[in-house]
């Protein structure tokens, strides 16, 4: 009889961390659906604010100057280097099997495929994004937008869309500059430096890179990065707790996210892209 | 900044992206040397396509006069089936035959086209029997193999005898 009532209790408590592990499974699993019931929203804003804004392109125009132009010296700078690195350390390793000049197809083939559009991507997000979501944290947090909403226009059209479409816009054209100038920063290094015979190095580059494969896939992979950097980092602005504190989690969490998105979506767009032969 | 000055500026930005797309198209890819544009299509048979891969080169004379287009297997014959897409301003005779070839050691693999005398040319949709298989290393060396050891069993003192001038070339 005297282990009745404490099985019982025993049972009783059991049922109680048995209810709440639930009730935080529960919780969890709403706050993802929240999240991204909230992203897809916010997406569905942005997108119909789109072209709204078209019909303004100066604002657009100068965001793209914000986000585009203001990031070419850190991309054509990193690119320059990854070419430099890439071309020395490719040729240490091919020259032991006497193929020295197949470097510039393999360049070639890890910028315009790979690299290009990764690296240019985290540095956009470092770059552009972190000073989108400071600026629209600061915008909020100063109640800008919510003057721009009393004033009857839609601080969306007004604010986020433009910086979206320029997103969207640079970050194709940063991905393509980034591969271009590695290209002749292996040049300069196989070539002017170590010695590499010039016409085989372009040559082997031609017959192995095709147009669509491999250059319009990285096109599209850098549109598919620009779209997650840009729409993380205006969505952790625009719903930045509006204390100093927030817009410097915000700031954080667009760096996280979107490099974390970019490298994910990344092996994604690869095996979707380049698994057939 | 003015204006006209950012937009100016922009237009520069976009302009650069564009030089470098076709910086890449022309200089580093094949965009200009072959577009595969104007050409006809030949099938042929192999027996063993040893590692052609689809887009190697056709050469004839080493110039090379278009791309294989496609690879599969004829289910009936168990032979290799390589579609060619050869440029049009190109022409061969008829009793043309073709190879699998190698660019050197270790070099990708291309089919080559030996011209023939005939006058008909082949047309497009022509289908090819007269073929020659890539070379399988594993084969030449075991035929190299097996002709060295019935050499050496012809020979009646394997110690004293060199092997003959002539047996050992392949």
């Amino acid at each position: 009889m005297a282990p009745g009532p404490a099985r019982e209790r025993r049972g009783e408590d059991g049922a109680g961390a048995m209810t709440g592990l639930l009730d935080g499974l529960g919780r969890r699993a709403l706050e993802i659906l929240r999240v991204l019931g909230h992203h897809a929203t916010f997406l569905v804003d942005l997108l119909r604010a789109c072209p709204v804004a078209l019909r303004r392109p100066y604002l657009v125009i100068a965001q793209i100057h914000a986000i585009g132009n203001l990031s070419l010296v850190i991309i054509l700078a990193s690119g320059l280097a990854v070419g430099f690195v890439l071309a020395l350390q490719m040729y240490y390793a091919l020259v032991t099997y006497g193929a020295a000049e197949s470097l510039g197809l393999i360049v070639n083939l890890s910028l315009t495929r790979e690299l290009g559009p990764v690296v240019t991507a985290l540095l956009f997000a470092g770059r552009a994004g972190t000073s989108l979501t400071a600026e629209i944290g600061l915008m909020k947090a100063g109640e800008q937008l919510a003057a721009m909403d009393m004033m009857a226009v839609d601080p969306r059209s007004r604010v986020l869309a433009p910086r979206f479409l320029a997103g969207l816009v640079s970050m194709p054209i940063l991905a393509v500059l980034f591969s271009s100038i590695g290209i002749l920063g292996a040049y300069v290094v196989a070539v002017l430096l170590i010695g590499v015979d010039a016409g085989n190095f372009w040559s082997i580059m031609q017959s192995g890179v095709d147009v669509r494969r491999d250059i319009g896939n990285g096109v599209i992979k850098s549109i598919v990065f620009g779209f997650i950097c840009t729409f993380v980092a205006l969505y952790q602005g625009y719903e930045a707790k509006a204390t100093p504190e927030g817009v410097a989690h915000g700031t954080t969490r667009t760096v996280v996210i979107a490099s974390l998105g970019v490298l994910m979506m990344d092996f994604v767009l690869t095996a979707l892209m380049f698994s057939t032969p | 900044m003015g204006k006209k000055s950012i937009e100016t500026f922009v237009g520069i930005f976009v302009l650069l992206g564009m030089a470098g797309l076709v910086f890449l198209a022309l200089k580093a890819a094949n965009l200009g040397s072959f577009s595969g544009g104007d050409t006809y299509t030949l099938t042929a048979y192999f027996d063993n396509i040893g590692a052609l891969k689809v887009r190697a080169p056709v050469r004839s004379a080493g110039v090379t006069v278009g791309r294989v287009a496609s690879i599969r297997l004829d289910p009936k014959l168990y032979q290799g089936v390589v579609e060619l897409a050869i440029n049009r301003d190109v022409q061969f005779p008829s009793d043309s035959s073709l190879r699998i070839l190698t660019s050197g050691l270790l070099g990708d693999q291309y089919v080559g086209v030996e011209p023939g005398a005939a006058e008909k040319m082949w047309a497009g949709g022509d289908t090819i029997k007269q073929t020659q298989s890539a070379v399988v290393l594993e084969s030449l060396i075991s035929q190299f193999l097996f002709s060295k050891a019935a050499d050496a069993g012809g020979a009646p003192a394997p110690a004293a005898s060199a092997p003959g001038p002539s047996g050992g070339k392949k």
